[in-house]
């Protein structure tokens, strides 16, 4: 960075005015003449089999231009997915639904109205058969959710890469510590339940197949334009530049906009079928019923350690749900809880989940994918440790934490290497910001007046920013969706004739400041004023190839690739400078808009008078080519590992049960910062639906698989009314894997935070007895948790 | 979230709703759409019209009678939770106001309508019963009172026919001596969205007892309900702390109390008792 460099510093994000202004354009924004829609027609069973569909009375209604079952689509084949362990999804389905919500019909109409009106007027004879949601009863495949197939789908086992002989010997030494005199076993099963992710704007998709040229423009609210373009290209026999994906803005994804999703499809076959533009957008019941979910897990977490506060040894066994079938990652994401199963210690660490089947939507990516509940079982186990032993919570993790003295070169005890870390400055740090002491002091003088106030303190790694190219051989190949080059980040600057510039870039943001950070890096490389600078994502027909955003990997990799390409167009326009200015290419220097001698600021070339003479190629130095642009593509070597701590102080009240969220206080280490204040947005965000979890979200099914909280009504999200004012800080310990020396701050804020609250619920209920309460922490449950502590 | 089509009115006058809604039985009010259009939306109603009374004159207001003050049909709920003559006669209904769903909702959403739409965990309807209330329906052929403690049927079932409109609720003034309180847990926490269990008191002393009470509970079974057995145990009582709680304990006498998402029977049973002891302090330490 130079020295002068805009990275770091507090700017306002340049996208705010056209969004908070009902300005920004979003995929249901874009019309097209001719444009039909789409509804659905979906189960309303959980499990049965589709008899006669009868559309009659639906292709008899005006306005109505098609309908179309799977007796329609199914040469197409069932839905992509990168990791298709498990039965894939049927477009449409005509043999047996597997989850309330699939689809079994499409109606294409003149408008969106007489479309529901019709998908409500068409037919179905379903048979209902009995479904399975449990996790448990699902594991013992009494109800196949696939006939003729169990319905576990995979067993993840960790450390990774560890053969059987190594991890029996891993489990003998766990069991030979829970010998020790000085033994101290915790155990606690714990329920991680399923979230709806509820972006505020829905999905939405536009197709608009071109016959008179065979070529596809899709338009969707979608976070992987690149993947989507590949997808419909293989659908239907085309060739990624005959898609052009646009993602528009995007209102939110959290990883829900992560897949390539059957209606994408269908409404791209409809368009090419009708030679007409198709829309869908769905409606907020469609999102909690055919939108992917997160989460989902019930396991059973064990600390074996002393009583002094060493851990000798953590087990995690449990059960994960993965819905009926697998779409874009499904099986993959309790891998990723895999990846940070042994958090930021150094301790020996046995993990399994198996991944099931059940009768529910299909689980994926949801902010933190994995590794929010990976961190939770950890972080709430070892609390539970901690008091046992009656000794702070903070001493037990800084006791039992890999040491910064062993980067670079770490290894986790899960067997991977990670980047740089530095546990014990940010936890130090987080307990000097909370006031630790203190407020230990203030909840014990709460208590003797019969308050009952608690403090809750979690810490956390997490790996992100996806990756190193080497993934695909892991199994984590976008090749499914002809994107084989998938990992890399990619970017591309372009000088213009008149010196402005642009940066196109792979990048699928859904609000996390792109046209903002990909701007401040380009401006700092090249000395030019943001407002010069602008930015394209989300568009596959200007962006070179790149996967998009997700994983917390847009900075760390295809930032990364726009430092790299702006490094280059620099280069070459210091020669393009040195020759101008008739001076040595060592003294150039950028800034203010143009460049300059070292030492002699009127000794100067602005950037349009350098990329004039770049597209004049007469006027270049001998043998350079015309042009000022570059093209980077960016392999990390590494994903990267960032790590915070998380404090919460709570008061309950036990006649109710209602727990009041008093403070949160969060110190988070992403490396290095290009904006304080979209770090910090991120950081809220995550924080926000981390408490959400812990609080308010539930996604209830019931025992025949219906959803019981499908409408926002029920489904009890977070809002800003209903939390207090972060108090965020951070310690900075950079990355080595990436020139920038960032790392991902997108998850960060979830992954630290559920844990953090019920640590804390837990803590202000602890004279009462009561020891683990499951989430969410809604005023019944810990009114219950309460009871059954005093009976 | 596509209603089903439906013809749409703007009446300027009230005899003109009148007149819509007695041509069309299938009509319904639209007031602040804060529920109806929602239940249009997911196609859990239907109707084949809506007579919006949004521009009718005179309904917006909030009027002193002189030994009673009326609110009005288009009377939102911010309005309501900000009068000052809501505030010294009906204050359990100003703070049931100021806790209804968010501030979008209390700056469209209607207190009449509230009421009409009956919904088994609305706040307003169960300070209306504590507080007396009257509510005002007009029809074609006229117009009818009906007692708050008449008007709520059942499960979004308010004793109003379809050709009527609410045109005001009437609540009683009160005198030194008498307060009210409104409590209750709401599905969010503390007092944010509808009433897991809210509870409404209002309460006379008189010679250092209490001397005439009226309590309603919301969220707890079918609809909200004056419970006789909880006034009648603080009447005649020093209104002590041991006296309030002994008679918030018969909080659900009569009720068939219902488990829903956010509570058990057991829970929601104990939420009430809960919320009436609390509701009963506030409003006899309003009414000193
Ligand atoms: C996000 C949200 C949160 C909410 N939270 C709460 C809460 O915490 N507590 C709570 O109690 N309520 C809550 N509500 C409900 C809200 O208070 C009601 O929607 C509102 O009071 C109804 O008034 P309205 O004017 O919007 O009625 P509308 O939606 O217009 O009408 C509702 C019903 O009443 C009828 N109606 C309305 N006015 C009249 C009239 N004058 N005469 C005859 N019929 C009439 C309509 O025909 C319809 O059947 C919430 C609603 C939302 C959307």
């Amino acid at each position: 960075m130079s020295s002068t460099s805009v990275l770091g510093g507090v700017v306002r994000r340049r996208e705010d005015p056209a969004l908070i202004q009902g300005r920004g354009r979003y995929t249901d924004d874009v019309k097209l003449a001719r444009t039909a829609h789409v509804a659905f027609v979906r189960s309303p069973y959980a499990h049965a089999t589709v008899g006669a569909i009868d559309t009659s009375a639906a292709t008899a209604m005006e306005g109505v231009v098609a309908v179309y079952t799977a007796a329609d689509t199914d040469h197409l084949g069932p839905l992509i997915a990168q990791v298709p362990v498990g039965a894939l999804r049927p477009l449409l389905n005509n043999g047996t639904v597997k989850h309330v919500g699939e689809a079994v019909a499409m109606v294409v109409a003149e408008d969106p109205y007489v479309a529901k009106d019709a998908a409500d007027s068409v037919e179905v004879d379903y048979e209902p058969m009995p479904a399975v949601v449990d996790l448990k009863q699902s594991l013992s495949d009494e109800v196949p959710v696939h006939e003729g197939a169990s319905n576990t789908l995979i067993s993840w086992v960790g450390p990774f890469g560890a053969d059987e002989a190594a991890l029996a010997e891993l489990q003998a030494g766990i069991e030979a510590a829970k010998q020790r005199d000085d033994a101290v076993v915790v155990s606690q099963e714990m329920t991680n339940q399923r979230l709806i992710p509820v972006p505020i704007e829905p999905r939405s998709v536009l197709a608009d197949y071109q016959a008179g040229y065979d070529r596809f423009d899709i338009y969707s609210s979608t976070q992987i334009p690149s993947a989507l373009a590949g997808a419909i290209g293989k659908y239907f026999g085309m060739s990624m530049n005959q898609v052009t994906v646009k993602a528009m803005e995007v209102g939110g994804g959290f990883g829900c906009k992560l897949n390539v999703y059957n209606d994408e499809v269908l409404v791209a076959f409809a368009s090419k079928q009708l030679d007409r533009p198709v829309k869908w957008t769905e409606t907020r019941r469609e999102a909690a019923n055919s939108t992917i979910q997160g989460r989902g897990w019930v396991a059973t977490a064990t600390v074996t350690g002393t009583t002094s506060g060493e851990v000798l040894g953590f087990e995690l066994e449990g059960i994960a749900d993965m819905g009926a079938y697998s779409q874009n990652f499904t099986v993959a994401i309790p891998f990723l809880g895999l990846f940070v199963g042994s958090g930021q210690y150094g301790f020996p660490t046995y993990w399994k989940m198996d991944c099931v089947t059940t009768h529910t939507m299909t689980t994926d990516a949801y902010r933190g994918a994995g590794r929010p509940e990976a961190a939770y079982y950890l972080e709430r186990i070892m609390d539970m440790y901690a008091r046992r032993i009656g000794m702070d919570p903070a001493e037990v993790r800084r006791k039992n934490y890999i040491s910064s003295s062993d980067f670079p070169g770490a290894v986790s005890p899960m067997g991977f290497p990670m980047d740089t870390g530095d546990y014990t400055t940010n936890l130090d740090a987080a307990l000097e910001a909370a006031g630790w002491s203190d407020l230990l002091a203030e909840r014990d003088a709460a208590r003797a007046e019969g308050r009952h106030v608690g403090v809750g303190l979690a810490t956390y790694v997490e790996v992100c920013g996806f990756g190193p190219s080497g993934l695909v051989d892991l199994g984590f190949s976008w090749a499914e969706y002809q994107m084989p080059s998938a990992f890399n980040g990619s970017s591309l600057v372009r000088v213009h004739p008149d010196g402005s510039a642009t940066v196109s870039i792979g990048t699928g943001p859904s609000g996390q400041g792109h046209q903002t950070t990909w701007a401040q890096i380009v401006g700092d490389g090249l000395g030019l004023e943001v407002d010069r600078i602008r930015v394209i994502h989300g568009d596959t027909e200007e962006a070179p190839p790149s996967i998009g955003s997700f994983g917390s990997r847009s900075a760390a990799v295809d930032g990364a690739a726009c430092y790299e390409a702006t490094g280059k167009v620099r280069a070459k326009a210091a020669r393009i400078a040195a020759h101008m200015l008739e001076a040595s290419e060592a003294d150039i220097e950028f800034a203010d808009g143009g460049a300059h001698v070292a030492g002699a600021p009127d000794s100067s070339v602005s950037w349009g008078d350098i990329a004039a003479c770049a597209y004049q190629p007469h006027r270049l130095p001998e043998g350079m080519e015309g042009g000022l642009e570059a093209h980077a593509i960016f392999s990390p070597g590494n994903a990267t590992w960032p790590f915070g701590t998380h404090i919460a102080v709570v008061e309950v009240d036990p006649d109710t049960g209602d727990v009041d969220l008093l403070r949160y206080i969060g110190m988070d280490d992403c490396g290095n910062v290009i904006s304080p204040m979209i770090v910090d947005g991120q950081v809220h965000g995550g924080i926000a639906q981390g408490i959400g979890q812990a609080m308010f979200e539930d996604a209830v099914y019931d025992a025949d698989g219906n959803l019981l909280s499908g409408s926002l009504v029920d489904y009890i999200l977070p809002t800003a009314a209903d939390l207090p004012s972060f108090e965020l800080d951070r310690t900075v310990t950079p990355t080595d894997v990436n020139p920038l020396g960032v790392k991902g701050i997108g998850e960060a804020g979830t992954i630290g935070s559920a844990q953090t609250v019920v640590n804390a619920v837990v803590d202000a209920l602890e004279p009462l007895g009561v020891t683990h309460i499951d989430m969410p922490l809604r005023p019944r449950r810990v009114w219950q948790a309460i009871q059954d502590a005093r009976a | 979230m596509y209603p089903r089509p439906f013809e749409y009115v703007l009446p300027s006058g009230l005899d003109d709703a009148l007149d819509a809604l007695d041509a069309n039985p299938g009509a319904k009010v639209l007031a602040g759409g804060m529920s109806l259009l929602p239940m249009m939306k997911m196609r859990l109603l239907s109707p084949e019209m809506v007579v919006d009374i949004g521009r009718i004159a005179g309904l917006d207001q909030i009027t002193d009678n002189g030994d009673s003050i009326s609110i009005g049909a288009l009377v939102t709920h911010s309005e309501v939770a900000a009068s000052g003559l809501v505030g010294e006669h009906g204050a359990a209904l100003a703070t049931a106001a100021s806790w209804t769903g968010d501030r979008q909702v209390r700056n469209r959403g209607t207190c009449c309508g509230s009421m009409v739409h009956a919904d088994v965990a609305a706040d307003q309807p169960a300070a209306a019963l504590a507080l007396g209330a009257t509510m005002v329906a007009a029809s074609s052929s006229g117009t009818r009172e009906i007692a708050a403690a008449d008007f709520f049927v059942d499960t979004l079932m308010s004793a109003l026919e379809p050709n009527e409109i609410l045109t005001e609720i009437r609540i009683p003034k009160v005198g030194a001596g008498t307060g009210s309180a409104y409590d209750k847990l709401g599905r969010r926490g503390g007092h944010t969205d509808y009433a897991v269990a809210g509870v409404a008191v209002s309460v006379t002393r008189s010679n250092g007892s209490v001397s005439a009470a009226t309590v309603a509970v919301t969220g707890v079974g079918n609809r909200p309900v004056l419970v006789g057995e909880v006034a009648d145990a603080l009447v005649g009582s020093d209104g002590s702390d041991a006296a309030v709680e002994a008679a918030a304990a018969q909080a659900t006498c009569g009720i068939e109390v219902l488990e829903d998402l956010y509570g058990s029977v057991d829970y929601k049973t104990h939420l009430a008792q809960v919320f009436a002891a609390r509701a009963v302090k506030a409003a006899l330490a309003s009414a000193a």
